[in-house]
């Protein structure tokens, strides 16, 4: 049986071509990514699949009590019911609008600083050692100093995500001003581009690469910052939702917290990702990209 | 030995006793050099002859620090890479900074007239080496430059592509009649292109000859080959030869 000579054996049966398989393996190795990704992408979701399914296992047979971590299909219904009576949906509002707010505030005051820094010296001499001071600071140990600060209403809450959330806008868009292809300049310079044109044109065009990648680290970090400022003294939110549910042993309601928060992440990302293929689609797509 | 005036013609271009240094070096020495309207001119020189410098002099890139430097307000430069911007299309780079009316509509007459018109609206990543110089000439002609300067922008082409070029330069330059300053190290390129060659040595202007071929010109023909000689003892290329 000739299929056996393939690496791919798995993958062979699904189509079978003998004009293919007895030639040399150049052509079968010219015929196998479109069949080979379909596999890998098949086989990418069997791995969680089992793990789900053998937890749902010992769960059933009384291996894992609840109260250590609920069973999926409990997780499931449990999801459905929050939903149902809105809890989830009105918590999850809570929590997109502080991290909505947050996050739009590091945006803006990234982008400004950024472009004040960026774009002229002295703005760099007045913001940049600043910034670079505080970057440092691990934002997570300003909670106690933000409570006595704001109190325990929104404001401590929203200024920790945008705490979070604006080294990284500010740090990438300073680099990417500051790396614009100095030939470029030259040449906006021998068109008598006025400065005016030359960073509407020119530089901020060329440093959108690198705030993009600065929006992503933002987006994401934004994200953690929401998690601990909503476990501490909240009253509204997904994370105060898991925290009450601590209180009461419900980890089916803590594993539905966890499971929007992660369903936050990458829908957000994909957001990003998104912006991203739509701004720089002047970029030749690189190989072994994959959205 | 300093730089003829081209005889008669009303001078475009006019450097005299242009001096830089760069600490102790001297990288142009009290040169001279004058282009006349419409005058196509070559400028060879080994690498460190000053060619750049003297170039993004007249660019106005570089300050003039000691003596005297006229070139017209219209002047336009193609450089060795195209520097188009990657994130315009081909059209928008072109129309970059063109002020008055139907700046998009002047950059596609630019870029047909440079054989681009099947790529107005790609991204400058997209095209080959030699499209993308197209597009960095097409930039510069629509400006309509009295001065044009270009610094070795086919030394990064391809042959074929470098022939093809050097064909549509030639054909351009006829139709503008704009003064070009040419920067190579190519003698062959000068010969076909230039009305007149000047040779750059250590800051100054150490020879200058008048190509007076009838065009189109022909390596095969025997004066080219005379011309081609004496330029490359200009640029001591034989006595390098020799050496080795």
């Amino acid at each position: 049986m000739p299929d056996t000579l393939l690496p791919d054996g798995i993958l062979t049966p699904a189509r079978p071509d003998p004009a293919h398989v007895p030639a040399a393996p150049a052509s079968a190795a010219l015929a196998r990514p479109r069949a080979r990704r379909a596999g890998m992408a098949g086989r990418r979701f069997l791995s969680p699949l089992l793990i789900v399914l053998a937890w749902q296992a010992a769960s059933s047979a009384g291996l894992i009590s609840p109260q250590t971590l609920a069973s999926p299909w409990q997780i499931g219904r449990t999801a459905l019911a929050l939903s149902a009576d809105g809890t989830l949906g009105r918590n999850l509002l809570v929590s997109l609008g502080r991290a909505g707010a947050g996050f739009a505030l590091a945006f803006a005051a990234g982008v400004v600083l950024a472009l004040i820094s960026g774009l002229s010296r002295l703005g760099e001499d007045v913001v940049d050692a600043p910034m670079q001071m505080l970057r440092t600071l691990p934002a997570l140990a300003l909670v106690p100093l933000f409570i006595l600060w704001f109190g325990i209403g929104e404001v401590p809450k929203v200024a920790l995500v945008a705490l979070g959330g604006v080294f990284p806008i500010y740090l990438n868009l300073f680099k990417g001003i500051r790396s614009v292809d100095p030939k470029l300049l030259e040449m906006a310079r021998t068109l008598r581009l006025g400065r005016r044109d030359t960073i509407r044109h020119v530089v901020l065009p060329g440093a959108l690469p690198d705030l993009l990648v600065g929006l992503r680290l933002s987006v994401g970090i934004s994200w953690l910052m929401l998690v601990v400022a909503e476990q501490v003294n909240a009253s509204s939110g997904i994370g105060h939702m898991m925290m009450d549910a601590q209180d009461f042993l419900r980890t089916d309601i803590i594993m539905v917290g966890l499971l929007v928060y992660a369903l936050l992440g990458l829908g957000s990302d994909q957001g990003v990702r998104w912006l991203e293929r739509h701004l720089l689609r002047w970029q030749p797509p690189s190989p072994g990209y994959r959205a | 030995m300093s730089a003829p005036a081209s005889g008669g013609m009303p001078a475009t271009v006019l450097v005299r006793g242009l001096e830089r240094r760069f600490g102790n070096t001297t990288v142009l020495d009290r040169l001279d050099l004058s282009v006349g309207a419409g005058e196509f001119v070559a400028l060879l020189g080994r690498s460190g002859s000053g060619k750049t410098t003297l170039l993004r002099t007249l660019t106005g890139l570089d300050p003039v620090q000691t003596g005297e430097v006229r070139v017209p307000a219209a002047q336009a430069v193609v450089f060795q890479e195209s520097r188009l911007l990657p994130w315009k299309r081909v059209w928008e780079n072109v129309a970059l900074g063109l002020e008055g009316a139907d700046a998009r509509g002047r950059a596609e007459v630019a870029l047909e007239e440079v054989g681009l018109g099947h790529r107005l609206a790609a991204w400058p990543l997209t095209l080959s080496g030699g499209e993308a110089q197209r597009a960095g000439i097409a930039r510069a002609l629509v400006r309509e430059p009295s001065f044009l300067m270009l610094d070795e922008p086919f030394a990064s082409l391809d042959a074929l592509t470098r022939l093809r070029m050097q064909d549509m330069v030639g054909a351009l330059w006829r139709r503008h009649r704009c003064a070009v300053l040419l920067v190579t190290h190519d003698v062959d390129e000068a010969l076909l292109l230039a009305d007149r060659a000047v040779v750059l040595d250590k800051g100054r202007i150490r020879a200058s000859f008048p190509i007076a071929l009838p065009r189109p010109r022909r390596h095969a023909d025997p004066d080219f080959a005379r011309l081609r000689a004496a330029l490359l003892d200009a640029l001591d290329v034989r006595a390098v030869d020799q050496a080795a």
